[in-house]
């Protein structure tokens, strides 16, 4: 316990160290979500565009 | 020749027209200047040592502020299909268009610049070095500008984007140009700082043109 | 497969500059011919899914891998600086963030460039989705250098070179990113933003230039340089890591965004075939 605790601590900069990381992480992290959803729901709608165009290709 | 004087009267006399609009663009530089001493506090070893860095940025925020007329009218008239197909080439009619510009909003500084720095107590020393500065460094901001203008012209009230996209690009026409005047004013050699502005402004006459057109071309189809 | 046929793509057809251009220059026609065509290739968007698919899952395993090792390297397995004490870890996201900020204002403009000399529509594509991503690693790297910087220089923000050219950097991404949805029409914001993106590569030396010229007129006595004392092996494991993972990640990030513009278009495509032939769907 005493070693996570000075994990934490960082020698006392462990707040800077801690939100740096989490500003990384939470823009990264946000920056990712946001590009594979925005796929997501792209691919769906290509898909439903796909299936209502006139240009179809019968299988 | 001809086409490039032809151009600079044209718009000169467009300007006028809207005379009210440059008038508002000189007046924003000096009520910005009375807001110094309003916001910052009226001491004089402070206002006399940011004035002709205060006197630099403000001018080029007001020189920015006129950028939606340089070639959103004509787009949205159509006069520039007319001045394009007229023109012996493109980079010429940017250079004329830069160089109008730059004598209602570049030109006019370079008086007003300096009483404004020595109203916010500017050693009287500096006034040669300032007004020096920026008859060297404006045109600069002109070619920059007409280009950043030349990028929005379709734009609706695209004038604000103009100044966005123009202002970063500007960064060293500001730094060398009140850079020249402290300097002076320190009573160090300037010379070179004064140098290397005329060269950023040489450099902007050489390229501009050409990136202005470039830009044309790209928003025209 | 899906067959590519948007308008958009097909309008500005993949071409070298003229022949009657360069006819003067054999060697550098020559070589112009080989990029254009070996560019050609890869404008197909098709094609382009074809190889980014597969590509995908290894560059993410990639980042994964790095920006996992890096973490433990940089946070558990290194030595704190002797100056600098735990603060230093700050370095292994901030130092690789600004590297890819930095290098993707390089992408952004070589992308560019490819669009506008070789009219590339793929490039136009790929430097309209490098310049969010690229945007997010400026803000990082202005954010964890301010976390740095207070308790190493004991304010939030300094005015130095590097911090002030970061800032520069940050406003050339989001003029770029404002000026490219300022029109109505699409292709239009991209091309235009390409000529401001050239217009900002060739300037940002200039900038970089003048920075550092007023840094050195204006440095304050007592600051703590970053750039002071040298770098502990121990210490340039994890910052490698970081950065390549970061690499990795921006890549990832480029491909991912460029299949989600590419199907956009597709989609904008078929929308506008499906309102010139209506009611034709029951062959």
């Amino acid at each position: 316990m005493p070693e996570l605790h000075a994990f934490l601590a960082m020698g006392g900069y462990g707040i800077y160290v801690w939100s740096a990381y989490a500003v990384t992480g939470l823009v990264l992290g946000l920056l990712v979500l946001a590009s594979l959803r925005a796929r997501q729901s792209m691919r769906a709608s290509l898909q439903e565009a796909e299936m209502s165009s006139p240009r179809r290709r019968t299988r | 020749m001809t086409f490039l004087r032809a151009v600079v009267e044209r718009e000169l006399r467009l300007y006028m027209r809207g005379v009210v609009d440059l008038i508002g663009v000189w007046m924003f530089f000096g009520i910005a200047i009375a807001m110094l001493p309003l916001s910052i506090g009226p001491d004089p070893d402070i206002l006399s040592r940011i004035a002709p860095g205060a006197a630099w940025a403000i001018a080029l925020l007001a020189s920015m502020l006129s950028l939606e007329r340089v070639f959103a009218p004509d787009q949205r008239d159509g006069s520039l299909d007319l001045l394009l197909l007229h023109a012996p080439s493109i980079p010429l009619l940017i250079l004329a268009k830069s160089l109008a510009h730059w004598l209602v909003t570049g030109l006019p500084f370079v008086v007003l610049a300096p009483l404004a720095a020595i109203a916010l107590g500017m050693d009287v020393q500096g006034v040669w070095p300032l007004a020096g500065a920026l008859l060297i460094g404006t045109p600069a901001l002109s070619l920059i500008g007409t280009v950043g203008s030349a990028l929005t012209a379709p734009v609706r009230r695209g004038g604000i984007l103009a100044a966005l996209i123009v202002l970063p690009q500007t960064i060293p026409v500001l730094i060398f140009g009140t850079a020249a005047v402290s300097e002076t004013l320190k009573g160090r050699d300037s010379g070179p700082y004064f140098s290397v502005l005329g060269a950023f402004t040489l450099a902007a006459v050489a390229l501009a043109p050409y990136a202005g057109s470039a830009a044309l071309r790209a928003v025209r189809n | 497969m899906l067959r590519w046929r948007s308008h958009r793509m097909q309008a500005v057809p993949p071409c070298g500059p003229s022949a009657t251009e360069n006819a003067f220059i054999t060697h550098a026609a020559t070589w112009t011919e080989v990029m254009a065509k070996a560019l050609h290739r890869l404008a197909n968007p098709a094609r382009f899914l074809r190889i980014a698919a597969p590509l995908l899952p290894w560059t993410a395993a990639g980042a994964a891998v790095c920006i996992g090792a890096g973490l433990w390297f940089g946070l558990v397995e290194s030595p704190p600086d002797y100056q600098q004490g735990d603060a230093a870890r700050i370095m292994y996201v901030h130092v690789p963030a600004a590297w890819n900020a930095l290098a993707g204002y390089a992408g952004l403009a070589l992308a560019s460039a490819v669009a506008l000399v070789w009219r590339h529509p793929l490039a136009l594509v790929a430097a309209r989705c490098i310049a969010p991503i690229g945007a997010c690693f400026t803000v990082i790297a202005l954010a964890t250098g301010s976390l740095w910087g207070h308790p190493m220089w004991g304010t939030w923000w300094v005015w130095d070179a590097r911090l002030t050219s970061v800032v520069i950097l940050l406003f050339l991404y989001l003029g770029y990113m404002a000026l490219i949805h300022a029109f109505d029409e699409q292709e239009t914001g991209e091309r235009a933003a390409t000529v401001l993106a050239l217009i900002g590569a060739v300037n940002l030396p200039v900038i970089r230039f003048s920075v550092d010229w007023w840094n050195t007129l204006h440095q304050p006595a007592s600051i703590l340089r970053m750039d002071g004392p040298s770098i502990d092996p121990a210490m340039l494991l994890p910052l490698f890591l970081m950065a390549g993972g970061f690499t990795l990640l921006f890549v990832c990030l480029v491909i991912i965004r460029m299949q989600t513009e590419l199907a956009r278009r597709r989609v904008m495509a078929l929308r506008r075939a499906a309102l010139v032939v209506p009611q034709a769907s029951d062959a």
